[in-house]
């Protein structure tokens, strides 16, 4: 038997990787976007009177939907409302079948594919190759508190925003 | 003859405090005193009969300082593990809970922990838990709200801060050993120190690997983590087993997530008059190498479906020097004399 055979039930809502998902290009590229993503995240700050003018809450649809759009291309972003690509070398770890969000469990696969999903690559396995990359391996060690599944759905960029026009 | 320490008037109540530890079980005072510590596994029973437990664990009675049960291991239903736990302290003996964020969310989950505890369990060990394709109920629904990591900060903020994770109060705070599992031998296996660096920051205080029988990428992980300190900050215990055929170790390594038997010990099995012998003998082998590795405490034996060959295979190793962990009848010994009165 093939090890892929034992998990050919598995019921899977969506493609792990969806076509067209830039995913695996964007770890790879993970040390020059992650610069640009620092400055848009910066530039973003800068908008924040224009925010507060709109009100805050106002923006959270229409920024919310951009967002899914830019990030969904990008790194199949689900929308967490706490993103936390910066420590995950621009993998999305909430593309783990389990959401582990502080590291790969310990049933990845020989060729570094997923336990869950034979055919995916693990993202956390990613994770440490675009961390690599970054530099930011050392970031990778902090431990993530429990996600607040109540932020789901919400923008990040908003609250960048609000972040660095307060630093 | 046990350790005083880990004698307690009555064997199913906690034992009496002491200074500098979490707990009031076993296996805290064994690691904390520098002994080499054996654990070993139970697969809970698929049943409601409590006496299956104590079939199970008979055979090595005496044999290991505590036994994990585990928590629904494989993603197969099984008793639940704070059920097998209660019917082991019951007993007398000094279990590892096992909790796995799987099938449980974290309002479930401090709710066990306070339960467990209450019921006295000393040992939780925090796991992500294998996923629902890996079982028999593979259209369940996954839980997943914690990970591992997260679990560790949840159970410790319980037991240190007394308080849940909403930050409301916990008038009697579970006075448990914290542990958590990590897997040496899956990729990446330079961040493997890193995460084992995060459990330990999370509140890991002692740690349980995957079945090792691959003792170069073992001492390739226990070199890195003892580099960093990790060996001064945490107990390891490596996980080891028996292979009861050479059929049985290539339908393992296809079929169960995250246990890597390397080819060498397959031909080895392969090679061998009898299978059986081999694989105690290959476990045997492997444990005395990992005595031998700077850094590891002790060691967790999975023997699925060979209960009955632990003791052997512990004895044979030679790893207890001669020290007896708690047992049933010396208690019981220990009573009767005292019973005699002071001479
Ligand atoms: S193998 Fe990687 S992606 Fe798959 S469940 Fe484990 S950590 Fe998540």
């Amino acid at each position: 038997m093939r090890p892929q055979d034992a998990f050919a039930h598995t019921g899977v809502a969506r493609a792990p990787l969806p076509p067209g998902s830039l995913r695996l290009w964007s770890v790879s590229h993970a040390a020059g976007l992650a610069s640009f993503y620092r400055k848009f995240e910066r530039f973003l700050g800068k908008l924040d009177p224009i925010f507060r003018w709109i009100g805050y809450d106002q923006m959270e649809k229409p920024m919310a939907t951009l967002e899914r759009a830019v990030k969904a291309k990008l790194f199949d972003c689900r929308m967490c409302g706490q993103c936390v690509l910066s420590s995950t070398g621009l993998s999305c770890p909430m593309n783990c079948p389990k959401g582990l969000r502080n590291g790969p469990c310990g049933g990845v696969r020989a060729n570094g594919n997923c336990e869950v999903h034979p055919a995916m690559p693990c993202v956390w396995v990613q994770a440490f190759k675009g961390a690599e990359l970054m530099g930011s391996v050392a970031k990778m060690g902090e431990a993530l508190p429990p996600i607040d599944q109540r932020k789901s759905g919400k923008s990040t960029w908003l609250q960048a925003a609000k972040a660095h026009a307060a630093s | 003859m046990p350790h005083p320490d880990d004698v307690g008037p009555v064997p199913s109540a906690p034992l009496p405090p002491l200074p500098g530890h979490v707990s009031r079980g076993r296996l805290e005072r064994v690691l904390r005193r520098g002994e080499f510590a054996v654990t070993a596994e139970i697969n809970p029973p698929d049943s409601a009969d409590p006496d299956e437990i104590e079939l199970r664990v008979k055979p090595f009675e005496g044999w290991v300082d505590a036994i994990n049960a585990t928590d629904g291991s494989g993603a197969n239903c099984h008793m639940s593990s704070v059920a097998v736990s209660a019917l082991l302290i019951r007993l007398g003996y000094s279990p590892v809970t096992q909790i796995s964020c799987r099938d449980h969310n974290r309002i479930a989950i401090q709710g066990n922990v306070l339960g467990a505890a209450a019921l006295g369990v000393a040992n939780i060990l925090c796991l992500t838990g294998d996923g629902v394709q890996a079982g028999d109920h593979p259209e369940a629904k996954p839980v997943f709200d914690l990970d591992s990591t997260a679990l560790l900060q949840t159970i410790r903020m319980m037991r240190d801060e007394g308080k849940f994770l909403s930050g409301r109060k916990i008038t009697g705070p579970p006075q448990v050993f914290v542990g958590a599992a990590e897997n040496p031998f899956a990729l990446p296996y330079d961040f493997r120190p890193i995460r084992l660096a995060k459990k330990i920051a999370a509140g890991a205080q002692f740690i349980q690997t995957q079945y090792c029988y691959d003792i170069p990428l073992m001492q390739r992980f226990m070199t890195r983590a003892c580099d960093m300190g990790l060996d001064k900050q945490c107990f390891i215990l490596a996980g080891v087993g028996p292979l009861a055929s050479a059929k049985a170790a290539k339908w393992i390594r296809a079929n169960v997530p995250g246990v890597h038997i390397p080819d060498e010990v397959i031909a080895r099995m392969e090679g061998a008059k009898n299978q059986k012998t081999e694989g105690k003998r290959i476990c045997v082998e492997l444990i005395q190498q990992l005595r031998a590795m700077p850094g590891v405490s002790g060691i967790h034996l999975m023997a699925y479906k060979q209960e009955e060959s632990i003791a052997e295979i512990v004895r044979q190793s030679g790893v207890l020097s001669g020290r007896t962990p708690w047992r049933r009848d010396l208690v019981a010994t220990t009573q009767a004399v005292e019973s005699q009165g002071a001479l």
